[in-house]
C-alpha cells in the first residue's frame, strides 16, 4: 500500500509540476496577476507530494519492503538502518527522486526569499523551475519508477552496493545534487531576466547569494565524493578523471566562473550576457553529467545500471533545455549592451582573464572526457584518457589562473594605477617565491620546477587573500570595515591557496609502495617503520574481514597502529578493501591489505601521503568563503524593507 | 575601454586561449591516450611496440601462477578466441579472480611478454568494461560453432 501512495504522490507532484511550469509564465506575459499567484502555492504542493513520494519510498526500505523491486535490489535484512535510509538515493530511481526532491526544496526556498523581487519576474523564476521539475518527474514515471512491485516478493534483499555502506556516501550524493540542482536556480533567473528583457544590475544582485550557494553546495558535494574514493576504493588517489567526477568538475569550473562575471555584472553593469551564457552553460553541463552518468555511454566506475531509454530520455531532455535557452538567448541578448567601460588594468579586466582561464579549463575537460567517445564513433580505435593528460591540460589555464588571482583580488573596478599595486603586492609576492622554495627544498628536500610554481603559486595566493582582512583588523587609515563580501572572497582565495598546496605537494612527494610482508615483519617507508603484527579474522553485522594490524613507528618511537580489513560481504559475496589510514594534518600515512601470498605472508600497499588533508579542508574552508559571502548585508537589505509591513499585518490580525 | 574594443579584447582572448588550448591537446593527446587491443590481434603481433596500451578479457581459469612469498604473478587473459600471458607485481584489485573480467595495462617486452603496471577489474560483479564485452561477443559464438580458443590462428 504504502509505494502505492509514494507512486500516486509523484503522478500528483507531476500535475502540480504542471501547473506550477504552465499558469506562471502565462501569468507574467499577460500580466494577470490571479495566474502568477499560482506559482508559489503549486511549488509548495508539489514540494508536499514529491517529500511524501520520498517518504513512502524510505518507509520501504526500513520495512525491508522486498516486493519493491528497487528496494529487494538495494537493500537487505541485515542491513545497518542508516544504510537503508542511504540506500534510497544508492541506485539510479532513487537518487533522481531525491534529485527532484532538491529541485522543489530549492524551488520554494526561492518562494520563500523572493518577496522583494517583482511578482512577474518571481512567477517566471519558478515557472521555469516548475517545467525543469516537470521535466525530472517525467524522467522519473515513465523510465525510472521506484515504486515498480517485484511478485513474489523474494525473502531477503539483494544488499547494498558495499562501497556504498559508507558514511562518508551517505550524504555525499545529497550535497551534490544540492549543488548541480542549484544551478537550476542561476538557469531559471537567466530565462527569467531574458523573457522579461530587463536585466540590470539588480537582477545579478538577485541571482548572486543563490549561486554562491550552489557553488558551495557542489563544492562540498565534490570534496566529499574525492574523500570517500580516497579512503573507500583502496588505492589512495583522490581524484581520478573519471567520467563521472569530471561531469561534476565541469559545471563547477563554470559555476566558478559564473560567481565571478556575476561579480562584475553586479558591480558595474558589464558582462551581461556572457553571464546568462555562463548560467546557462553550468546547469547545462550539470544536465551532461547526469547524461553520461545515467546513459552508461561512457565507462566510469561510478556508472548506474544502464538502460537505453534514459539515455534518450535524457539526451532530448537537455536537448530541449540548451537549445530552448540558447535559441532565447540568440534572440534577446542582442538587446542587452553594456554603456560602461573599463581600463585595461583594472578589477574588471583580471575577472575576465578569470573567466578565460576557467572557461578554457571546463573545455578541456570537456574534451578529454568525450574525446574517447568522439573517437569510438569515428572508428578509430578505442582509446582512453587518463590522469596524464588531463593533469597536462588542465595546468596549462590553472597556472596563470592561480598566479593571477592574487593580483586581481587588489585591482580597484574601473582603473588601476600599476604604480601602488606593485607596491602593495611587492613584499607578499617576495615572501611567497621565499617560502615557495623553501617548503619543497628544505623540508621535503627535493627542487622541481612544477613543484616550486605550484607551491609559489599556493602561497601567493594564501598570502594575497589574507591581506584584505589583515588591514581592516588593524584598522589602518584609509581601510573601511571589510564587508561579509570580501572578507567570503578571501576566505574562500584562502581556500584554493590551501587546495593548490595540498595537491602540488602531495603529487610531487607522494611515495607508494607494493610490498610482500611477513606476520611479524617490518617495511621501511618514508622514515616511518611498519610492522605487520598480526592477522586474525574479524565479524561485521554483514561481512566477515581479515583484518591486518600494523604497528607504525618513527624512529623508533610509537607513532599508531592501523587496523586494515579486506571485507567479504555476505549477500553480494564481493571482497572490499578498507584500508587503514593513520590521518595527521601534514601526511597520511595508508594501508591496503592485498592477497594473502602464502606461508604467513600478505601483499600491502603502503602509501605516504605528504599535506594530502589540505585538499578537502581547502576545499571545505572555500565552501565556507561562499557561505560567508551570501550573509553579506547588502543581499538581505531588501528582505528587510518588507519586514515592517509583515509586523503591521500581524499587529491587525492581533 | 570603449565597450566595442572591450568586447574585441574578450573575443580576442577567448579565441586565443581556445587555439592554444584546442593545440596543446591535441598534442597531449597524442602521447597520452591509451588505445584497447584485443587480445587476438596482440597474439597477432598488431601491437604498438614502444609505448602502453591496454588489454582485456577474461582471467583464464587455472592459470594463475604465484611463487609462495612473493608478489610477482603470472596468469593468461582470454578473449574466447585466443589467449596471451601477463605478469604483474602489486596488489591485485579487490575482483580480480579467475574466470572474470579484468582490463590490464602496460606493454609487451623484448621476450613478448606482456608486463602490466595497472590491473583493473571493477568493483560491480556484474559489470564488465564494454571494450572487453565488445571482444568477447565477437568470438562467443565462432566459440560454440567448435572453434575452440587457442585454436590454430592462435598457438604462440
Amino acid at each position: 500500500m504504502i509505494p502505492e501512495i509514494g507512486h500516486f504522490a509523484l503522478i500528483l507532484a507531476l500535475s502540480l509540476a504542471v501547473c506550477q511550469g504552465v499558469l506562471p509564465l502565462i501569468g507574467a506575459h499577460r500580466n494577470d496577476a490571479a495566474m502568477m499567484s499560482v506559482a508559489r502555492t503549486a511549488a509548495l504542493g508539489q514540494f508536499v507530494f514529491v517529500a511524501a513520494a520520498f517518504a513512502c519510498l524510505a518507509w520501504s526500505f526500513v520495512q525491508s519492503d522486498f516486493s519493491v523491486a528497487y528496494v529487494a535490489n538495494h537493500s537487505q535484512l541485515a542491513l545497518p538502518t542508516i544504510y537503508k535510509i542511504s540506500a534510497v538515493w544508492g541506485a539510479h530511481e532513487g537518487s533522481l527522486l531525491l534529485w527532484v526532491l532538491l529541485l522543489s526544496a530549492w524551488t520554494i526556498a526561492v518562494g520563500r526569499f523572493s518577496h522583494d523581487l517583482p511578482d512577474a519576474f518571481a512567477a517566471r523564476v519558478i515557472g521555469v523551475l516548475g517545467l525543469l521539475s516537470t521535466g525530472f518527474l517525467l524522467f522519473t514515471l515513465l523510465t525510472s519508477n521506484p515504486f515498480v512491485r517485484l511478485l513474489p516478493a523474494p525473502l531477503d534483499g539483494a544488499d547494498l552496493n558495499p562501497l556504498l555502506q559508507d558514511p562518508g556516501l551517505a550524504i555525499h550524493p545529497p550535497i551534490l545534487y544540492a549543488g548541480y540542482v542549484g544551478f537550476s536556480v542561476a538557469f531559471a533567473f537567466a530565462i527569467a531576466a531574458m523573457l522579461s528583457g530587463n536585466l540590470d544590475q539588480k537582477w545579478a544582485r538577485w541571482t548572486r547569494p543563490w549561486t554562491t550557494l550552489a557553488w558551495l553546495f557542489l563544492t562540498v558535494g565534490i570534496a566529499l565524493g574525492s574523500w570517500w574514493a580516497y579512503y573507500e576504493l583502496g588505492w589512495g588517489g583522490w581524484w581520478f578523471y573519471d567520467p563521472v567526477e569530471n561531469a561534476s568538475f565541469m559545471p563547477w569550473l563554470v559555476g566558478t566562473a559564473l560567481i565571478h562575471s556575476l561579480a562584475v555584472t553586479e558591480k558595474r553593469g558589464l558582462f551581461k550576457s556572457w553571464t546568462l551564457l555562463l548560467a546557462i552553460t553550468a546547469f547545462s553541463l550539470s544536465l551532461l553529467g547526469t547524461f553520461l552518468v545515467r546513459s552508461g555511454i561512457l565507462v566510469s566506475v561510478h556508472a548506474f545500471a544502464t538502460d537505453p531509454a534514459r539515455g534518450l530520455f535524457i539526451l532530448i531532455f537537455l536537448g530541449i533545455v540548451v537549445f530552448g535557452a540558447l535559441g532565447l538567448y540568440a534572440w534577446r541578448a542582442p538587446e542587452l549592451d553594456s554603456p560602461a567601460g573599463f581600463r585595461p588594468v583594472s578589477r574588471e579586466t583580471f575577472l575576465l582573464l578569470n573567466n578565460v582561464f576557467l572557461v578554457v579549463a571546463a573545455a578541456l575537460v570537456f574534451m578529454g572526457t568525450l574525446a574517447p567517445l568522439a573517437i569510438e564513433v569515428m572508428n578509430a580505435g578505442k582509446i582512453s584518457v587518463g590522469p596524464p593528460w588531463f593533469e597536462i591540460a588542465l595546468a596549462i589555464p590553472l597556472i596563470p589562473l592561480v598566479l593571477l588571482m592574487g593580483v586581481g583580488m587588489h585591482t580597484a573596478w574601473r582603473a588601476q594605477e600599476p604604480g601602488p599595486l606593485a607596491r602593495r603586492l611587492r613584499v607578499p609576492a617576495l615572501l611567497a617565491i621565499v617560502a615557495g622554495l623553501l617548503i619543497p627544498g628544505v623540508i621535503f628536500g627535493r627542487f622541481g620546477l612544477l613543484v616550486c610554481i605550484g607551491t609559489i603559486a599556493a602561497l601567493w595566493i594564501m598570502i594575497a587573500a589574507t591581506l584584505e582582512p589583515i588591514r581592516s583588523w588593524r584598522r589602518e587609515p584609509g581601510t573601511t570595515a571589510i564587508t561579509r563580501s570580501v572578507l567570503g572572497m578571501s576566505v574562500a582565495h584562502f581556500g584554493l591557496g590551501m587546495f593548490v598546496l595540498g595537491v602540488t605537494l602531495v603529487s610531487a612527494f607522494n611515495i607508494e609502495s607494493d610490498q610482500a610482508l611477513r606476520t611479524g615483519g617490518v617495511v621501511e617507508i618514508a622514515g616511518y617503520q611498519f610492522e605487520l603484527r598480526e592477522v586474525r579474522d574479524v565479524q561485521g553485522p554483514n561481512y566477515a574481514a581479515i583484518e591486518g594490524t600494523f604497528e607504525i613507528r618513527k624512529d623508533g618511537e610509537f607513532v599508531g597502529e592501523v587496523r586494515p580489513q579486506k571485507r567479504q560481504y555476505l549477500v553480494q559475496k564481493n571482497w572490499m578493501t578498507e584500508a587503514g589510514i593513520l590521518a595527521g594534518w601534514n601526511r597520511d600515512l595508508f594501508i591496503a591489505m592485498g592477497d594473502q601470498l602464502g606461508n604467513e605472508t600478505w601483499s600491502v600497499r603502503i602509501q605516504y601521503k605528504p599535506m594530502i588533508r589540505f585538499i578537502w579542508f581547502g576545499a571545505l574552508v572555500m565552501a565556507l568563503g561562499g557561505l560567508i559571502a551570501t550573509t553579506d548585508r547588502r543581499y538581505r537589505l531588501t528582505a528587510r524593507a518588507r519586514e515592517p509591513a509583515r509586523v503591521e499585518l500581524a499587529e491587525s490580525a492581533g | 575601454m570603449t565597450p566595442r574594443r572591450q568586447r574585441m579584447l574578450a573575443v580576442g582572448l577567448a579565441a586565443s586561449g581556445i587555439m592554444i588550448a584546442t593545440a596543446l591537446t591535441l598534442e597531449a593527446l597524442k602521447d597520452n591516450m591509451m588505445f584497447f587491443i584485443s587480445v587476438t590481434d596482440v597474439v597477432a603481433g598488431e601491437y604498438p611496440a614502444d609505448r602502453n596500451f591496454r588489454i582485456g578479457g577474461l582471467v583464464v581459469d587455472g592459470s594463475m601462477q604465484r611463487e609462495t612469498g612473493s608478489m610477482d604473478i603470472l596468469f593468461r587473459v582470454t578473449d574466447l578466441r585466443c589467449e596471451m600471458s601477463v605478469t604483474y607485481s602489486g596488489v591485485l584489485p579487490d575482483l580480480f579472480r579467475e574466470g572474470q573480467g579484468v582490463v590490464a595495462h602496460g606493454r609487451i617486452d623484448s621476450s613478448g611478454m606482456f608486463i602490466a603496471d595497472r590491473i583493473m577489474a571493477k568493483h560491480d560483479e556484474n559489470y564488465m568494461a564494454p571494450e572487453v564485452a565488445a571482444s568477447l561477443a565477437e568470438h562467443v559464438n565462432e566459440q560454440t560453432a567448435d572453434l575452440v580458443q587457442g585454436g590454430p590462428e592462435c598457438d604462440s
